[in-house]
């Protein structure tokens, strides 16, 4: 004790004090700072988000501004969250070759890890409907359950779905150019995303008027029409009554008119017989 | 004799008369030429046997169609070349149908032609009218049958005639009146118009059949609606939905360019009736971006942004909307039904 206090006056003694105090601060840090596995999460968060920023300048920002603000040509993203980032570039609709009534869908240019980091870096720009995981778009693969599913599914495509995209998912024409696309080959993934983000024209089905069980329905019913076969063969492109009725006329009639004039043709009175 | 014929023709049944003085003379009939099943008595009873042939085919395939129909299983599936895959009872019930149906045919075209008779039987062409004498003495026999009758005297026989004659087709008016009931009232109604002030109706989700809070419905999203209290159980549903239908869309409440239209709804959500008022398909292609309608049935389009106001097609009115609010829970509700008659223009439409 003697020793510690003869030493007070040491010309060292403040920088020890100081040395201890901040040891003190950094051990206290250590014991009550967040978890490691958050830390590591967020920093590998904003790394996604830094890449995604990067591909965004090149990609995106000619149009939706270089903060994704959005300019005169192409909307603002702030809100849209990550699944439609995931669905617009998803399907290759994004980025967009020109601007039209609508923009089709093509092949896809970035990869899977490109999408993630730039879907990261939009939705980092203001919360919006999250990109779904498997659980959430997947149809039952039970046998039984899948059948109820599609059951339902059907009902509740024929009310909100059957109008622009055709009773068979095949699609359909709106105004000035704008079409509903057809639903033949498009992932479970995309399709629940476009439900629950309304890309383009489409209205959006947010889960408040239709729950996430019911937007699972209705992707099980699609890819079951998508995969049946067609009980009477020759579907005409499942389009109704325009395909349907110009065969019977064209290809019915038609072959009827020719019988009709071969039997004709063929009497007594053309000298054959 | 006919004067259109020339005279040779008829002495020399089908001989074609080649005259160097007339060279458009009417060259006749051609001659009659026999057909193998008429000299020939083996070719005909092949040609019998053909068309019996024919029969029996049909009958078999009928046969056929009863046994694909007892023995098939519906949910089948079979490939077939150029088909693909299809229901196997569905193919072989429409071969067998078209095979039966076709035999019979084909058989009695090739029975007409091989085996029934053959002769050439021209019908000449006259005037139609009658000559004068006839004319002169129906017209003279109706001029007595006129007098003795009395009719142009006795008027109140004429009188009561006419009137009887002009009432007889009311009789087919009354039956016919047995196809169906007037509309009266019916049309101007919907589900909506039980609801009052003091006792609304909530509106309820089509899909999950539960009512709906404003914040439920975002922008951009389309949601269908039915008046609570009509369940997809009752015995009228079809009847009722016909005409209570709803799409609700939610707009910025400064984007919406008609004010009533902004009034009647609330905080930006717009009830509109989903019955288009062409010919009254449900229309429900709403575009979200341009907040325009689309009927599918005649390409009629509403600007649900500007009171569903007709920009394109055929359609004669505005969509009808529904003025709604919220109660004290916060669910949306109506207090009234649609001012206006929902569906298509009729006679009696108020406007
Ligand atoms: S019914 Fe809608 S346009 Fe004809």
């Amino acid at each position: 004790m003697k020793k510690l206090s003869a030493r007070r006056r040491h010309p060292l003694a403040a920088v020890v004090v100081l040395l201890l105090a901040l040891a003190a601060t950094g051990g206290l840090y250590a014991a009550f700072a967040p978890a490691e596995k958050a830390q590591a999460d967020s920093s590998a968060q904003s790394l996604a988000i830094d890449e995604g920023k990067k591909l965004f300048a090149v990609g995106c920002s000619s149009c939706h501004g270089l903060n994704g603000q959005g300019t005169s040509d192409g909307p603002s993203l702030v809100g849209v969250g990550s699944a439609a980032v995931d669905f617009q570039v998803g399907t290759g609709r994004m980025p967009a070759q020109q601007p039209g009534a609508q923009v089709p869908r093509k092949k896809n240019i970035y990869s899977q890890a490109e999408i993630d980091q730039l879907a990261a870096y939009v939705a980092s720009l203001g919360p919006g409907p999250v990109t779904p995981t498997p659980e959430q778009y997947e149809p039952s693969s039970n046998d039984v359950t899948n059948a109820e599913q599609v059951a339902k599914g059907g009902e509740l495509f024929r009310t909100n779905c059957a109008q622009c995209h055709n009773f068979n998912g095949k699609g359909g024409a709106l105004t000035n150019g704008k079409y509903a696309p057809s639903l033949e080959g498009v992932d479970a993934k995309h399709i629940y995303e476009a439900m629950q983000t309304g890309p383009q024209n489409m209205p959006s089905f947010p889960d408040t008027t239709m729950p996430e069980e019911q937007k699972r329905e209705i992707v099980a019913f699609v890819r079951h029409t998508n995969d049946e076969a067609s009980p009477g063969g020759l579907t005409l492109g499942s389009l109704g009554p325009v395909t349907e009725g110009l065969f019977g006329w064209i290809f019915g009639l038609g072959t009827l008119i020719l019988i009709a004039i071969w039997v004709a043709a063929h009497t007594t009175k053309a000298k054959k017989s | 004799m006919s004067e259109n014929l020339p005279e040779a023709h008829d002495a020399s049944h089908g001989t074609a008369l080649v005259s160097h003085d007339d060279p458009f003379a009417d060259p006749g009939l051609p001659a009659h030429e026999p057909r193998r099943t008429d000299i020939d008595e083996r070719a005909a009873k092949r040609a019998e046997r053909q068309v019996s042939l024919m029969f029996v085919v049909s009958m078999l395939a009928t046969i056929g169609f009863i046994a694909s129909y007892a023995s098939i299983d519906a949910d089948k599936i079979v490939y077939i070349f150029p088909l693909g895959h299809v229901s196997a009872l569905n193919f072989a019930l429409g071969m067998t149908l078209g095979v039966a149906l076709f035999c019979i045919g084909a058989g009695a075209v090739h029975w007409a032609r091989t085996l029934m008779s053959d002769h050439e039987l021209p019908a000449e062409r006259h005037p139609i009218e009658a000559d004068d004498d006839v004319r002169n003495d129906v017209i003279e026999q109706f001029k007595t049958g006129a007098a003795e009758s009395g009719f142009g005297r006795r008027k109140m026989i004429r009188n009561t005639l006419i009137g009887s004659m002009a009432l007889v087709p009311l009789s087919g008016v009354v039956l016919l009146r047995d196809l169906g009931p007037l509309p009266e009232k019916k049309l101007l109604h919907t589900g909506w118009d039980k609801a009052t002030q003091s006792s609304p109706i909530k509106l309820v989700n089509m899909n999950t059949d539960e009512p709906m809070k404003p914040e439920d419905i975002v922008q951009g999203s389309l949601t269908f609606a039915k008046p609570e209290g009509l369940e997809e159980s009752a015995e009228d549903f079809q009847q009722q939905i016909a005409k209570d239908a709803l799409m609700i869309v939610r707009i910025a409440p400064g984007d919406i360019k008609d004010a009533e239209s902004r009034d009647k709804g609330f905080e930006g959500i717009l009830a509109y009736s989903k019955i288009c008022t062409h010919v009254g398909c449900p229309i429900s292609l709403y575009e979200q971006q341009t907040h325009h309608a689309l009927c599918p049935c005649h390409q009629s389009t509403f600007d649900l942004a500007d009171g569903a106001r007709v920009i394109f097609g055929p359609a004669g009115h505005p969509l009808p909307q529904l003025k709604i609010t919220t109660d004290e829970q916060g669910f949306l509700i109506a207090t009234g039904d649609f001012d206006e008659p929902v569906g298509p223009s009729y006679w009696e439409r108020p406007r």
